[in-house]
């Protein structure tokens, strides 16, 4: 087992025990919002359910249903604890999507760079540090405000703003795979193009990509609760976890704290263990910091 | 190096162009300003006579061009929500955008280096782990919810600060500053505290790494051969050789942290740039939007300008070539 | 007969790694005279360089003094304060490096950097830190020393380079100074300037000399004695001449065969067979003992101890040659 890539890498994995726990907590935070249709005490998207009589209700009321509120009720009378869980699913989602889109895009444009190399590389790269150097939180919110509301237009000013850093990852990999002498020298036989990029680029630069995956991921849905904070991100239809926040912000000043801090919290575990798993990741990808 | 100089302006000019361009097309070819401009029962008239005032039925190229001219004779056009040239509305809120972002960027740099040197110097230490641990939230945590601890913590629980607003300004140069008055300060802290957390993360990690790498050379070796104390070795020769990363992201950052002064802007309600393009954004105030992109666009390329001219001055073996 | 500078007595640094422990240093013990130069003789990986940190306090971690004494000026230098080590450190036993583009700081102004290392330990001004560090420039033979302050590392050649490190090491006047290698990274050309200037430095200010390097050839035009290490002990020492001529240990006579200028032209030169032993894992008893050509397993089993006098002694069972004084 231990032989194994796999079993070597979990092995050294292992080794951090905070690692350890936020890989848990990233597992149990996807099955629990995985789950929510199954878990939740209610469905906060039906309408029906909700009772004014409920509304903004301290955690551990029991509501007109008959039921505990554990983490209370916020202005509509929606309990928190359905709302959050639903709400991690459209976090995930959101997230998950960007970052797949995101490395697509990004990975083959970087790729297409490093092996045409020449004056595609130039523009390619050109524009894509351009973009680097530009905020990517100030990008995704002109095009969720200029493609409007919508999960599709979210994920594409998500896209957007994220693609560059895989690109720029890609690209870096691969063309210093693609100066060394046995590239050099299979690109001298009939080997078709198609072979030097799959075969022998693309697994190079999986490493870092995986590791740029990871914390983009996680920025993806920080940078998706700040837009829906901000309200330019998703429709009120789609309650992801940073309108819940941002809902619950106007009754802070009373006192009514959880409405915002309970799907805070959920927020910045979710973001907070995702980072850590890949900062070590990326650890154990670094060479130069293995002794 | 006037070569430099010179090749470095033509391509911040070209940068410029292509900025421009993208951020015009870009804001004009979605949405149509008109439905925000007149109410849906304005008569098809005075629909033409709007159209033709901003002239909205010219077609795009001509727009842009018209754009770029007045753009060059500093004409960003008229708000079409405020009713005032935009240049105008900018520079009254701008004051309030770079008071913040310099409290912020400081603040991160002069607490972010010392802590991240110290982590790097004794890294197995309690407190350098700490150190770490704070720079991992502020690096994970978005900037939105971290403004809303901080009004919780400190304004609605302690009472200490307060959770909004920019206090009393003074006014010097005809420009109001809040730094000056206690009760201005007291409204500073906490959005410049809110925005400076992501900076500070990012300062004491390169102040780490640097470090750590510096401590290893044969430099640092040699400097400890010749008996020089730690701290002298920290504060001449380590600090020395960080400064050279840690300039050029001090101001590459001082452009991303204006564009996030946008979330704090809008957590704390102080009246700056960021507030402004929020509210542009929601009301479709084109003018406004692309002023404000072309004025970040600007500013960005100044910074990379600046940084580039800082690095040739910072590092001698780029600056004077020729051996003594 | 006067103190010697700088006696050290079993000399242990271990470097505990996660592969085991590598003993680098494992028992070294040799002493110093004023102005005497001792060049320090071995392949990589022997321990010569890690002797050489370790005389200064200058190991890093994971690597650790383990045993041993370092006595500079009749002070025990291992286990002293870190404070007090400091002190002692660039004013009574200083160090030359081996690659002079990575010692000095690239950013620094030399100037500054010998102006850091004179109020290290002197609280003089800045006009008179810099007025000494321009004469100790002078005296390291370069050439405009004022002019030279105000430039950069790398506005200097590799062997300028390297004398602004003998000069910081200058500084003081210290009893000791550790070099190693510090010519290894330079020109042919270069390397001869620099050994002549050191030799005369070293004579006219009395300072005892700690000559590191892998190079028989070069060691051997300088030093007064010669010490030869292999696998974190030092297994032949004597004055340079006897060891040169008539070297007792096995090992120093394979060193020497290998030299291209020992060799008659026309025959191939005769390496010493096998490879220098990780420190990880060196050979119990006699370490050069599977490359011996003398070697009689019984009895190398154990670790041959030094044998001879103060002045000459080697580590082996079956040493080459006798002085007939020793041998009745």
């Amino acid at each position: 087992m231990t032989e194994t890539p796999w079993g070597r890498f979990w092995a050294e994995y292992r080794e951090s025990p905070l690692a350890v726990v936020a890989l848990a907590v990233v597992v149990a935070i996807v099955t629990l919002a995985l789950a929510a249709p199954w878990i939740a005490p209610q469905d906060p998207y039906d309408i029906a359910n909700l009772s004014l009589a409920d509304a903004r209700r301290p955690p551990g009321f029991v509501g007109s249903e008959g039921y505990t509120h554990w983490l209370g009720t916020d202005a509509q009378g929606r309990d928190l604890l359905s709302a959050i869980l639903y709400g991690l699913r459209i976090s995930i989602e959101m997230g998950l999507a960007a970052g797949t889109f995101a490395l697509a895009i990004g990975a083959s444009l970087g790729l297409l760079a490093a092996y045409r190399g020449g004056w595609v590389a130039a523009i390619v790269m050109r524009v894509v540090d351009l973009q680097l150097s530009f905020p990517a939180i100030l990008l995704a919110l002109v095009l969720s405000a200029l493609l409007g509301q919508g999960k599709a237009q979210l994920v594409t000013a998500l896209v957007a703003a994220q693609y560059a850093y895989f690109a720029r990852t890609a690209f870096g990999a691969a063309s210093a795979e693609r100066r060394k002498d046995y590239i050099e020298a299979a690109a001298a036989t009939p080997l078709s193009g198609r072979r030097i990029v799959f075969r022998h680029l693309l697994p190079n630069t999986l490493p870092p990509l995986v590791v740029v995956a990871t914390v983009q991921v996680a920025n993806a849905i920080a940078l998706e609760a700040t837009l829906s904070f901000l309200g330019l991100g998703l429709p009120v239809t789609e309650p992801s976890l940073g309108m819940l926040i941002a809902n619950g912000f106007q009754y802070m000043m009373s006192g009514r704290t959880w409405i915002s801090v309970y799907p805070g919290i959920a927020l910045i575990v979710l973001i907070v263990a995702i980072n850590l798993v890949g900062d070590q990741v990326r650890d154990q990808f670094n060479p130069r910091l293995k002794r | 190096m006037l070569g430099f100089l010179i090749q470095r302006l033509f391509g911040a000019a070209l940068v410029m162009l292509v900025m421009s361009a993208l951020v015009f097309v870009g804001v004009y070819a979605v949405g149509n300003p008109i439905d925000v401009l007149l109410s849906p029962d304005a008569t098809q008239d005075i629909r033409a006579a709007t159209i033709a005032r901003y002239g909205l039925d010219q077609p795009l190229w001509r727009q842009y061009a018209t754009f770029l001219g007045n753009l060059l004779s500093g004409d960003f056009g008229r708000s079409f929500v405020f009713g005032m040239p935009v240049l105008q509305l900018i520079l009254s809120r701008l004051p309030a955008t770079l008071e913040l972002t310099l409290a912020a960027v400081l603040a991160a740099t002069c607490i972010g280096v010392p802590l991240g040197i110290y982590a790097g110097y004794r890294p197995a230490s309690p407190v350098a782990k700490a150190v770490m641990a704070v720079s991992v939230i502020g690096f994970s945590v978005p900037t939105f919810w971290i403004g809303l601890i901080l009004i919780l913590v400190f304004s609605v629980e302690l009472g200490w600060l307060p959770a909004g607003g920019r206090g009393a300004t003074v006014s010097v140069g005809g420009v109001e500053w809040s730094v000056l008055t206690l009760n201005g300060l007291s409204h500073l802290v906490l959005p410049a505290l809110n925005l400076s957390l992501f900076k500070l993360a990012l300062m004491i990690r390169l102040a780490r790494a640097g470090t750590r790498e510096t401590m290893g050379t044969d430099t640092i070796k040699f400097a400890r051969a010749a008996g020089l104390s730690e701290w002298t070795i920290l504060r001449r020769h380590v600090l020395k050789l960080i400064s050279i990363p840690i300039v050029t992201v001090f101001g590459l950052e001082f452009g991303s942290t204006l564009a996030f002064a946008v979330v704090t802007e809008t957590i704390f309600s102080w009246p700056g740039l960021g507030k402004l393009i929020i509210d542009s954004i929601t009301s479709l105030d084109r003018p406004v939007m692309v002023a404000y992109l072309v004025l970040i666009a600007l500013v960005f390329v100044t910074i990379n300008l600046l940084v580039d001219l800082a690095y040739a001055a910072l590092d001698p073996r780029l600056g004077r070539g020729a051996p003594a | 007969m006067t103190e010697p500078v700088l006696v050290v007595r079993d000399l242990a640094t271990h470097f505990a790694t996660r592969a085991g422990v590598a003993k680098a240093v494992d028992g070294v013990s040799f002493a110093l005279d004023r102005g005497e130069v001792l060049g320090l003789v071995g392949e990589s990986c022997s321990g010569k360089s890690v002797t050489g940190f370790s005389l200064l306090g200058l190991v890093d971690p994971p690597g650790r003094i383990v045993g041993g004494s370092v006595r500079l000026n009749g002070r025990e230098l291992v286990g002293l304060p870190p404070r007090e080590l400091r002190r002692v450190r660039g004013r009574e036993i200083a160090m030359v490096f081996q690659d002079p583009a990575t010692t000095l700081n690239p950013v620094l102004r030399i100037g500054e950097q010998m102006r850091l290392a004179v109020v290290a330990h002197e609280r003089v001004s800045a006009r008179a830190a810099r007025a000494r560090a321009a004469d100790v420039l002078r005296r390291v033979g370069l050439p405009e020393p004022e002019a030279r302050l105000d430039a950069y590392p790398h506005q200097f050649s590799g062997g300028m380079r390297q004398r602004v490190a003998i000069a910081v090491a200058l500084l003081h006047g210290p009893a000791v100074i550790i070099a190693d290698e510090p010519t290894t990274a330079l020109d042919v050309s270069v390397q001869a300037g620099i050994l002549a200037e050191m030799r005369s430095l070293v004579a006219e200010s009395g300072t005892a000399l700690v000559w590191i390097s892998h190079d028989l050839a070069v060691v051997s035009a300088l030093s007064d004695r010669l010490a030869v290490m292999y696998a974190g002990r030092i297994v032949e020492e004597g004055p340079t001449a006897l060891v040169l001529t008539a070297p007792r240990h096995p090992y120093t006579a394979g060193l020497l065969a290998s030299l291209p200028s020992q060799a008659e032209p026309g025959v191939p030169l005769r390496p010493i067979p096998g490879q220098a032993p990780s420190l990880l894992r060196i050979p119990e008893g006699c370490a050069f003992q599977p490359r011996c050509p003398r070697a009689v397993p019984a009895t190398c089993r154990v670790a041959p101890e030094p044998t001879g006098g103060p002045l000459r002694r080697a580590r082996c069972h079956f040493p080459l040659t006798l002085d007939p004084a020793e041998a009745a």
